[in-house]
């Protein structure tokens, strides 16, 4: 078959397959994961290597047993803890070290500037199933160009005790200053998401773009926070203050820690408060100089079909929300229980409302200042109580 | 060169390549990155000063600057008081088999991650912990331990004590017996043969081990993360912040250096102590 037939034919197959996933559960996969057999076949029956760089479970086997298997491919990760510590990891890679890489969405135009990824063709991915909000995320495409595909999402706002507090006092910010809770409430330690939430707090309806007088007015705020505060933590120590009760608020986090929490028996919950929440988005490219274009773009086609998304939503490392909306009418076949946890229910409200009524702002990188000067406040906010 | 110096050479050859490969080169790279800048997330070969420049005016760097070191002076002290009764009574009371069999106890927790021992100490330190609920049984209210300077001198403690344990035994162990008799014989009580014979002829186990206690806390980042609460930062938490600030690892390696001079002072400082004549 030729190249362009190929093109041609492709995306209406994989759309008909698509189709017939959401009627039922588990059926299909788009074209290119039923032609693995006979590409694997093809390949002499040996298991190539997909290198992916990713935060942690996005290549555990609940994940990428099932693709590996109909690929006879190995999807070999390497975790990071963070945007600036991959950026690390690629900067000090050759090319064609990573053929996936999994980045939150405000490092996408970074990478692109970079070099770091190659061009996708968005007529690859079925876009068309997604919500229109996630059709052509911000900083995933230069002009028409396509960079990345958004694969999952989740919100961040108060994250809470429910034995501590009450669902009502943690609707909004202001419970951080609750006297009852001196000590008690944890920073995730990340300026990003903790000043983005402050910032919403002090009435910037886009927490990331402020003017000089509305940055030190958000520095003032969190100062007043300080005394409230309990200390820093990463994923570890966030997960145990959580667990063991000495954390009863954490500011920067969401359904990420505490829903995996919440799995295991620990009475936690987080909520979008009433001044508006964040969001975190992760995102598949294809690293530059790759050796496996086309098994990279058939992980990305797996993980962004119906039945990859809620993978993906119910992950065991974290679970999220997902922009495919066949993936959440497949979650709700499959897992009511869940999908009604998480809000990706078709009827009745939704997290998707959430985002249309403007509650939900996009996390981002400082756009007035530079990310050194936010960074450096935040060391001078844990500096002193 | 006499016969049997040719033959030392090639014994010292390994050490030596192994001290260049993985000590001095890696040094010299940190220190020659301090000079280089970061051009979008990129590290690129540069000599400026700015890096030192930035690091040293910040007010922050000198906090956590007085915070580790006072941090790292209290887990000196507080561990070389800790060791030196377990390490008089395994030195002077106890035999030579129970002494050997106390000491192999001694490595013993080092068979365990020190992370894992740390967040262990979670559990007793947290304000419904192990702790604070025996203090409720004898009606004394619960104290904030966790995530303060109490916990991170706690986590110090359980990383440097067996070690300090161990060099103050050997240092103990090798004091003549018959100093200590005589101190006896010329009336000097249990409190004065303690302070006038057996500590200064200790000194330089005590010494040793402090400053081994001192270099342990000072680079430890486990402790003051999860029993400290990671505020206010150490130098260790000063080198993670900053490498997460748009990849500033030049501005870490002027931290780290800082660090390293620090050491060595404090290293020459603490060997002329422990080493010195009496006058």
């Amino acid at each position: 078959m030729k190249d362009e037939d190929k093109t041609l034919q492709s995306p209406f197959r994989r759309r008909f397959l698509q189709g017939s996933t959401a009627l039922a559960a588990g059926s299909a996969l788009p074209f290119a994961l039923t032609s693995a057999n006979s590409w694997a076949q093809s390949s002499g029956g040996q298991p190539r290597t997909l290198t992916m760089l990713a935060w942690y479970g996005h290549a555990e086997p609940d994940i990428a047993a099932e693709f590996e298997a109909k690929y006879n491919c190995k999807v070999k990760p390497k975790y990071y803890t963070g945007g600036d510590n991959m950026l690390a990891l690629i900067s000090q890679s050759p090319a064609g070290t990573y053929d996936l890489i999994l980045s939150d969405a405000e490092y996408v135009p970074q990478l692109r500037k970079a070099g770091y990824l190659e061009r996708l063709d968005a007529k690859d991915y079925a876009f068309d199933d997604y919500f229109p909000e996630f059709q052509k995320f911000p900083g995933h495409w230069d002009g028409n160009d396509l960079y990345a595909v958004m694969v999952r999402f989740g919100f961040l706002g108060v994250a809470y005790n429910t034995e501590a507090v009450p669902e009502s006092k943690a609707r909004s910010f202001k419970v951080y200053w609750d006297p009852a809770y001196k000590g008690k409430v944890g920073h995730f330690d990340w300026y990003l998401p903790n000043m983005g939430e402050i910032s919403l707090y002090a009435g910037h309806k886009a927490p990331y773009k402020l003017e000089k007088e509305q940055f030190a007015k958000l520095k003032g705020v969190m100062k007043s926070l300080r005394p409230q505060v309990a200390g820093f933590f990463d994923y570890g120590g966030t997960f145990s203050g959580l667990k063991n009760g000495q954390l009863q608020l954490v500011c920067g986090i969401g359904d990420w820690i505490t829903g995996t929490l919440a799995r295991s028996g620990a009475k936690v919950s987080s909520v979008v408060p009433d001044e508006g929440g964040l969001q975190w988005t992760e995102s598949l490219s294809i690293g530059k100089g790759t050796r496996n274009p086309d098994l990279a773009k058939a992980f990305i086609q797996y993980i962004s079909s119906a039945q990859g998304q809620v993978k993906s939503a119910k992950m065991a490392a974290y679970p999220a929300l997902i922009p495919n909306r066949k993936g959440w009418e497949l979650l709700g076949q499959s897992d009511p229980a869940e999908a009604r946890r998480q809000g990706m229910v078709l009827q009745g409200h939704n997290v998707m409302d959430d985002i249309r009524s403007g509650k939900i702002t996009f996390r981002q990188l400082p756009v007035q200042q530079s990310i050194e000067d936010w960074n450096d406040f935040w060391s001078e906010y844990k500096e002193k109580a | 060169m006499s016969n049997t110096s040719r033959r030392r050479w090639p014994l010292l050859l390994p050490p030596l390549l192994w001290q260049l490969t993985f000590f001095l080169l890696p040094l010299l790279f940190l220190f020659v990155i301090s000079f280089w800048s970061v051009v979008n997330f990129r590290l690129e070969p540069d000599m400026t000063l700015k890096n030192w420049d930035f690091m040293l005016s910040r007010s922050s760097f000198w906090s956590a600057y007085g915070h580790t070191w006072s941090l790292a002076l209290g887990a000196a002290v507080v561990t070389t008081c800790c060791s030196f009764p377990a390490a008089c009574s395994l030195a002077f009371t106890v035999s030579e088999r129970t002494r050997k069999l106390a000491l192999m106890f001694l490595v013993v927790p080092f068979f365990t991650s020190y992370l894992v021992r740390v967040y262990s100490w979670q559990a007793f330190l947290a304000d419904n912990g192990i702790v604070n609920a025996l203090l409720a049984v004898v009606g004394i209210d619960g104290l904030p331990m966790l995530n303060s300077d109490f916990g991170s001198l706690v986590g110090y403690v359980t990383l440097a004590l067996p070690l300090v344990t161990l060099v103050q035994t050997m240092g103990l162990a090798q004091i003549d017996r018959n100093l200590i008799e005589a101190a006896h014989n010329l009336r000097a009580g249990p409190v004065r043969t303690l302070f006038e014979v057996i500590i200064p002829l200790a000194k330089p186990s005590l010494v040793v081990g402090a400053l081994f206690a001192f270099i342990l806390a000072f680079g430890d980042f486990v402790a003051p993360t999860y029993l400290g609460g990671g505020a206010p930062p150490t130098l260790s938490n000063l080198i993670i912040d900053t490498t997460k600030s748009g990849q500033q690892w030049p501005r870490a390696a002027v931290v780290a250096i800082v660090m390293i001079l620090t050491l060595v002072l404090t290293s020459i400082a603490a060997v002329r102590l422990a080493y010195g004549r009496r006058k």
